[in-house]
């Protein structure tokens, strides 16, 4: 029953936002790159849409802050993670180039694809194969890692 | 009603900013979970059982958004002037960079931000300047090489 209410929440949440994305114009690419053309034409909106969102997040995160079971009995899970790192910087740094090549950040892209547009799934799919990529590179780091740890060791005579 | 994103309007900019809010609030109280769409994507990539269902659920609410909307609203549809080997490209970026740092405009640039995450603030920072930094280059120095 939990699973349920979990994902039926989880649905609405999505469409909620989704909508908001769709009023907001973040679904047009040319107005993410207009906010983003900042020596051209400069179009404000997406710093309109960012105030709206993050006004009403600020009242919800401070009440959550408080508290640690959600509406539906389970944990509310914070990011405990404070380091500023080289993976967050250089990822942010990819993650902006490629959303200012193609105006499409991971949510409009994806509210895009049910408008049934050709080109937000292309973006998609590729989107998916970059992460499936990061997914193979944080294997194989492990694993060389792992392989690389007995070096440290004392090594055996023959 | 017809819903012109084409020009400046300020106003329904900031009631879709104040919806996407409400979302992003109602699913840390509610489910107790961050409203990072690029987190929810990837983490079905690494799936672990009872943690499927409800990204599928949220990736779904995302992508009916328009077909629920379309009795009520008619939208202009936008012109993607990006060609399918820029698309691919920045495809590949997007999820590449989200997943290595950890998070894209609604994990780092809302939630983020809303919690007044140091690291979530930087994020934010580094994807707005490179975009910036991207767009200059194609707009203003590429048409002109």
């Amino acid at each position: 029953m939990k699973t349920q209410l979990d994902a039926l929440s989880s649905f609405i949440v999505g469409l909620i936002f989704g909508i908001g994305l769709i009023f907001a114009g973040m679904t047009d690419p040319s107005k993410v790159i207009g906010f983003l053309d900042i020596s051209g034409l400069w179009d404000p909106s997406l710093a309109f849409v960012m105030a709206g969102a993050i006004l009403v997040g600020l009242i919800a995160f401070r009440f959550a802050r408080n508290r640690t079971m959600n509406f539906l009995g389970g944990t509310i899970r914070l990011p405990t993670k404070n380091d500023i790192d080289k993976r967050l910087i250089v990822g942010s740094l990819l993650f902006g180039m490629g959303w200012g090549m193609a105006g499409f950040c991971p949510g409009p892209a994806l509210v895009s694809l049910g408008t049934g547009s050709s080109k937000a799934l292309i973006f998609v799919i590729s989107m998916i194969a970059g992460m499936a990529l990061f997914e193979g590179m944080e294997r194989v780091m492990r694993a060389t890692d792992a392989a690389t740890k007995p070096i440290d060791a004392p090594a055996i005579p023959q | 009603m017809i819903l012109d994103t084409l020009h400046f309007n300020p106003g329904m900019s900031l009631l879709g900013g104040l919806l996407i809010g409400t979302a992003s609030a109602l699913f840390i109280l509610a489910n107790g979970r961050i409203a990072g769409i690029s987190g929810i994507l990837g983490g079905l990539l690494r799936p672990t059982s009872g943690d499927v269902i409800w990204r599928v659920a949220f990736l779904l609410g995302l992508i009916v958004a328009p077909a629920v909307l379309s009795p009520f609203i008619v939208t202009v549809i936008p012109t993607i002037d990006a060609g399918s080997t820029t698309l691919i490209i920045a495809g590949l970026l997007v999820g590449i960079g989200t997943r290595y740092g950890g998070g894209c405009t609604s994990g780092h640039g809302i939630c983020g931000l809303s919690r007044l995450s140091p690291r979530s603030l930087i994020a934010t920072l580094a994807f707005m300047g490179s975009g910036m930094a991207i767009v200059f280059a194609m707009r203003h120095l590429l048409i002109h090489a």
